[in-house]
């Protein structure tokens, strides 16, 4: 297992973090306008209004682009090759995560591949999303 | 405001070298090139009334060069930050704020002598977001949009290759070019896998060395001693400070926005344009200039570079140095983009076309996270 690098979160991504500790994926969502959005902040990036409220994803998603990376930093040597993915959550908004329990291969990683999170613990406080494909994929 | 001509570029240099440089620092690569800059135009620091720089801050430039200038501009928001700073200075000369602006870059990108340190908090949002991910720098971040790109239209590797090769073709042209052995689409394929698709050579070098610009207003432009490059139009815009936040992965939305806005205030249409310099800090980087700058509709770059219309004798010459592909890359290479525009619109290009009236300098900030644009022109409209 890769050691990665642990964030430390801030007052806006707090949520985030502790919602990931419990293996829940919380995001945002504008009441205003309605649309979902990440990366965390205390306000809508589109329309500004501060009236924004948590709630947890459904943890399902797709596979919107990747690299498969073959140069690993310190602590993903062993990783190597991997994949480094955007993923575009059910709800809208994208992140960047690992695509994991899949042959690292274009072929085996088409565009829009259906997804669903998995989690990976990596201190008391931190756990990241992790992503597989839905159902167990190959 | 429109800027359309009414600022140009007199003074235009490189440090004297550019590669390896392990005996200067960066501050004294921003210096020399300052100097090689003044020079060209025929004036001392003591003209210069105007700083701007990326990298170092323009307080340690100014301090560092024994100027005490009346206009300081230190946008820094990647290797495009040059661009941006041209249409800055055209608009403080403009507005009255200095009359002779120096614009300085210097890099120790391969030596790392003078330079600061790379660290960064765990509480910065690419470090929440991005970093437990195992990227390993650009070729794993700015790279990630091509597969979008692949998938949406059939993007072949093939295609994406054959960037490198054109440029390459260029660079076999230019004695400074660092890489100048001819290579082929297999030569490319063939290279060191860094993250599919991308190999190592389809990614830029790592080099140290400077440039510097002196600008001033189109008035004056005839009083110095080198042919003026003229500001034709201008344009700048940011998008995302992560990749993962990119709006659309086939096209930049900087990109337009900077290169609408520059193409608006020139008044003239793409089929205008003689010579362009797109920054290629990857493959795939021109290719995303190529289409969101409107010169091919969306997804027709791949064919484009495969036919070689960009590489010598074809009919979209580009990136004629030989790019941070071939020719140099310091880590903020827009400079390096601008200085090869000057040369073909002088007539002092190592590879130099014929008849180039309108030159485009374009550039790209962090991975898609910035965007500058220059058009350039040697005709003064009389």
């Amino acid at each position: 297992m890769p050691q990665r690098p642990i964030p430390k979160p801030t007052p806006e991504t707090a949520e985030f973090w502790a919602g990931a500790r419990r293996h829940e994926l919380r995001i945002q969502r504008c009441r205003a306008c309605g649309r979902a959005y990440f990366f965390p902040r205390p306000f809508c990036p589109r329309c500004s209004s501060h009236d924004v409220e948590w709630f947890t994803a459904s943890g399902r998603g797709r596979l919107y682009s990747y690299v498969i990376n073959h140069r690993p930093p310190p602590g993903f040597q062993d990783a190597a090759p991997y994949v480094i993915a955007v993923v575009e959550l059910d709800e809208g908004p994208r992140m960047m995560s690992n695509v994991v329990g899949v042959e690292p291969s274009p072929e085996r990683l088409p565009a829009d591949l259906p997804l669903e999170v998995a989690w990976e613990q990596l201190s008391e406080e931190i756990t990241v999303p992790l992503w597989r494909p839905l159902g167990g994929g190959s | 405001m429109s800027l359309r001509m009414s600022a140009a570029i007199v003074g235009a240099a490189e440090t004297d070298t550019v590669g390896v440089i392990p005996d200067k620092s960066a501050l004294q690569l921003h210096a020399e090139a300052a100097f090689n800059a003044l020079a060209d135009a025929g004036l001392t620091k003591d003209d210069v009334d105007g700083v701007l720089c990326a990298g170092q801050s323009p307080v340690a430039v100014a301090e560092y060069l024994g100027i005490t200038p009346t206009f300081v501009d230190g946008t820094g928001v990647g290797g495009c930050s040059f661009m941006l700073h041209v249409r800055h200075a055209a608009a403080a000369i403009k507005a009255g704020l200095c009359s002779v602006a120096l614009i300085t870059h210097g890099e120790s990108g391969r030596s790392r002598v003078g330079m600061g340190a790379w660290a960064r908090s765990p509480q910065m949002l690419m470090a929440q977001f991005e970093e437990p991910y195992g990227v390993a720098g650009p070729p794993t971040r700015f790279t990630i949009p091509i597969v979008r790109h692949m998938r949406a239209f059939g993007t072949t590797e093939e295609q994406i290759a054959s960037v490198a090769v054109a440029t390459r073709r260029w660079a076999e042209r230019n004695p400074r070019a660092m890489m100048r052995e001819p290579i082929t689409v297999e030569d490319v394929l063939a290279s060191r896998l860094i993250a599919w698709p991308v190999h190592l050579l389809e990614c830029c070098l790592v080099t140290d060395g400077g440039g510097a610009l002196v600008v001033v207003s189109a008035e004056r432009a005839k009083d110095f001693p080198k042919k003026p490059v003229y500001v034709l139009g201008t344009g700048e815009s940011t998008e995302h400070s992560m990749i993962s936040m990119m709006h659309d992965m086939t096209e930049s939305r900087a990109f337009k926005v900077s290169g609408d806005l520059a193409f608006r205030e020139a008044k003239i249409d793409r089929k205008d344009v003689d010579h362009a310099m797109f920054y290629d800090a990857f493959a795939h980087t021109p290719m995303f200039a190529l289409e969101d700058l409107g010169f091919v509709a969306k997804g027709e770059s791949g064919p484009f570079f495969a036919e070689m219309r960009t590489a010598p004798g074809g009919d979209f010459p580009l990136n004629t140095n030989g790019g941070g592909l071939s020719y140099t890359h310091t880590g903020m290479y827009g400079m390096f983009a601008i200085q090869e525009s000057v040369r073909q619109l002088r007539g002092e290009a190592a590879a130099q076309l014929d008849d180039v009236r309108v030159s485009i300098a374009h550039g790209v900030g962090g991975m898609f996270h910035a965007a500058g644009t220059l058009l350039l022109t040697n005709d003064d409209g009389a």
